[in-house]
């Protein structure tokens, strides 16, 4: 059921310690750049490791003749072979930056690029009848022959082109993206993906590309292929799709249904997305991933997310969770993490949607086994990916604020012992355990009773050691709530040395709530 | 962390909520120097609260990327010939024969052979280029319909629409995909549109011809060999089609 189409990419001859080291390069380079809100670079996109030689062939920086025959001969060459080889021989030559600059500059050597200006208005009507040397408009024409196999190879250079850092490079491969967009209306899941791609590495490269591809109609034309059968077609979809919802002007010109045709709530993605996500026989991890991770852009731009509501987001995410829970039981597949992060975002912003009270109140949330899908998923975190569980506990906190149900659920599955034991973890994931407990013990007494006696208090007089002001703080205002709630409980704190564990923190800022606190437990 | 045992019982039972212990706040609670209030989280998109996850799926997109820009593994497979009538074309690999098929044999105007990259714009070549109540409706209403999935603008006439691709959507002057109608009528102003347009035909090198003609292998490459195409290959009802309500119809008698 959980099929995966990619193996993980493991580089010939590095040693697993090797491995760990680039991962954890990566990991300082890809959290610096999100500090900086730059996380969408063309720089980033690819890991650029040095020495992955395909199979023997070692790239050529090509100078301009060499391109220029290589293109020659693919266009005019009298053996398919030998054309076809043309064009693999360019799109190794243009793996290097140098060759890149190269073949677009030629592109300007006339100093004429007949595209989208239009035909220049002293040549009239013979502009068309003027044959350009740039090879650009070679490789489009190239893209758009009748000779498929070099349309394969075509699109490949573009490819390749569309991944380059410079923005020149890319920027030159916009006289293509009218012919990428019409080719996602095909039929060859091959050439469809290679084209996503291009679009998608395209997308990245600036709000100018955006700027021309809104109105050539790429959400349209995504709109219209994500009906394709084809997972290689759909995953390479959700991939440029998940781009263009990260761009920074989404939020404003792409996102919102307020201009029909070009944005996304109003087409038909947004259905065909929830689609994808559904659980069962037919549910792909890596197309799954992709467009939850879509999802999880138009949900947090918080545009309209009514609307997903009324598609039935919630359900279908929630039918997802549990999935996921079942899944992570079953099997080590690498990557569930990767699909249940986006899906617990989704799930908590929209939560806070006021359409969740409309339909009746989390209504379509209200099912105990989320609860129990949930922890599942955060001790498999626990395990695999701690730097999750606080994404998992914002969930558990958004289900448990306004619902006694979910709280009553907490308590009748005896989940409070488990949640405690993630307090040692950070002071992040202990704010959110101690919120979490809160929101049980607010509702009462009724509540309360469940949570003392019990390995509350224990663990409670343990975090007033931590030396965090938040984490303290947060235990300050549980212990306040359990004492009015079950006074008994007070009683409990003073014979455990409560008040010592009290008094080292009677000269920070935490004092009013310290003295409260002293006096309510001495006095009740 | 220790999970109770029926937890993972629960999980697969029965759909259903929790019957509410009753909730009995007191004011006092959360009441100052205290403050603690239940309430819903939301975090907008740049918020630090997402860093680590954003990470990982950037670490996970780096690795598929890269991957795809590598070389593309093409498996082998016997030689095999494309079956289509006229068409001789030789494959060793079934992506090539895939890509092959969907470009040259999947959308073809049984009038004129031409190939289309998608059924909707070979509808549009279709009713433009072949269908003589289109030419007489077109001189009395807009008929010439916008080439962009999901612009339901109409223009009067082929030039019309030209402008608006490029204008409105930002086309190239020489979109492939809309050349203007050929007639023998030298009449009509579509003359030196024509004309550019067989010069156009006449600059892009012969691979390219004129809006993707069928198979036109020169004669050398012709080979007769007996291979079929493997049988898993299926590529539902085929090649050309001319007009297809009329076909419909015409079937259903």
């Amino acid at each position: 059921m959980w099929s995966r189409r990619r193996g993980s990419l493991m580089p010939a001859g590095c040693g697993l310690e090797e491995l760990r080291r680039r991962r954890r390069e990566r990991e300082a380079v890809l959290r610096k750049a999100r500090r900086e809100q730059q996380l969408i670079s063309k720089r980033l996109l690819r890991d650029d490791a040095p020495g992955e030689a395909e199979e023997g062939c070692v790239a050529m920086i090509l100078g301009e003749a060499e391109i220029q025959q290589f293109l020659r001969l693919a266009q005019r060459g009298t053996e398919e072979k030998e054309r076809e080889r043309a064009l693999v021989s360019l799109r190794r030559g243009l793996q290097h930056p140098e060759t890149q600059q190269t073949f677009i500059w030629s592109v300007w050597v006339d100093g004429q690029e007949c595209g989208k200006d239009g035909p220049q208005a002293e040549q009239g009507s013979g502009a068309h009848s003027r044959r350009l040397e740039g090879s650009m408009r070679t490789l489009v024409g190239l893209l758009t022959s009748n000779q498929a196999l070099l349309q394969l190879e075509a699109a490949r250079c573009l490819h390749e082109l569309s991944h380059s850092e410079q923005s020149a490079v890319a920027e030159a491969c916009l006289p293509a993206t009218s012919y990428l967009l019409t080719y996602l209306s095909g039929h060859s899941s091959d050439f469809i993906e290679l084209c996503l791609y291009t679009l998608g590495n395209l997308i990245v490269e600036s709000e100018a590309v955006r700027r021309q591809l809104l109105p050539q109609g790429i959400v349209p034309a995504l709109a219209a292929c994500i009906q394709s059968p084809h997972l290689t077609v759909l995953e390479a979809l959700g991939y440029a799709l998940s781009q263009l919802l990260q761009a920074k002007e989404a939020p404003e010109k792409i996102i919102p249904s307020v201009s029909a045709g070009s944005s996304v709530l109003a087409s038909t993605l947004p259905q065909h997305m929830l689609r994808l996500l559904q659980p069962g026989p037919k549910l792909n991890l890596g197309v799954a991933m992709e467009f939850a991770w879509c999802l999880h852009y138009i949900t947090c731009s918080q545009v309209n997310n009514d609307l997903l509501i009324t598609h039935g987001a919630l359900s279908t995410l929630g039918l997802l969770l549990l999935d996921l829970a079942g899944a992570v039981q079953r099997t080590e597949d690498a990557g569930l993490e990767l699909l249940a992060c986006p899906v617990l975002r989704c799930l908590s912003n929209l939560l806070t949607e006021a359409a969740v009270e409309a339909v009746g109140g989390q209504m379509q949330l209200r099912d105990e086994r989320v609860v129990a899908a949930l922890f599942i998923l955060l001790e498999f975190f626990l395990w695999k990916q701690p730097s999750l569980l606080p994404e998992g506990l914002w969930l558990l906190n958004n289900l448990t604020a306004n619902s006694p149900s979910f709280c009553t659920s907490l308590l009748s599955l005896d989940l409070i012992q488990p949640l405690l034991q993630l307090l040692p973890v950070s002071n992040v994931v202990s704010i959110l355990v101690l919120t979490v407990l809160c929101n049980i013990a607010e509702k009462g007494p009724a509540y309360c009773q469940h949570l003392w006696p019990g390995p509350l208090l224990p663990s409670l007089l343990d975090t007033l050691a931590f030396s965090d002001t938040e984490v303290v703080g947060q235990s300050l205002e549980l212990l306040q709530l359990l004492f009015l709630y079950q006074p008994e409980a007070a009683q409990a704190f003073l014979q455990q040395s409560g008040l010592q564990a009290l008094e080292r923190h009677e000269e920070t800022q935490l004092q009013d709530r310290v003295h409260a606190l002293q006096q309510i437990a001495l006095h009740g | 962390m220790q999970l109770p045992p029926a937890l993972h019982a629960r999980l697969a039972g029965a759909p259903g909520a929790a019957e509410p212990l009753p909730v009995e706040r007191n004011p006092k609670a959360g009441a100052a120097p205290f403050r603690f209030m239940a309430r819903l989280v939301r975090f907008p998109r740049e918020h630090e609260f997402f860093e680590e996850g954003d990470v990982q799926r950037h670490l996970y997109l780096q690795d598929v990327l890269t991957q795809v820009a590598g070389e593309p593994e093409k498996p082998r497979v016997p030689e095999f010939t494309c079956q289509v009538a006229g068409c001789c074309q030789v494959f060793d690999a079934l992506e090539d024969y895939e890509h092959h098929y969907h470009t040259l044999h999947r959308n073809v105007c049984s009038f004129c052979k031409r190939a289309f990259p998608s059924g909707h714009l070979l509808d549009v070549h279709i009713l433009e280029w072949h269908d003589s109540l289109f030419q007489i409706l077109s001189e009395r209403q807009d008929m010439y319909q916008c080439l962009v999935e999901g612009c339901t603008e109409k223009f009067k006439t082929s030039k019309d629409r030209k402008d608006h691709l490029v204008n409105r959507h930002l086309y190239p002057v020489d979109f492939r995909f809309d050349k203007p109608r050929k007639t023998r009528s030298l009449a009509t102003p579509q003359v030196t549109v024509q004309v550019s347009a067989e010069a156009l035909g006449a600059d892009w090198e012969q691979s390219e011809g004129d809006a993707m003609e069928g198979c036109s292998e020169p004669a050398s490459e012709r080979r007769t060999c007996g291979h079929r195409i493997p049988p898993i290959i299926c590529f539902g009802q085929g090649a050309s089609r001319g007009f297809k309500s009329t076909k419909k119809r015409n079937k259903h008698q």
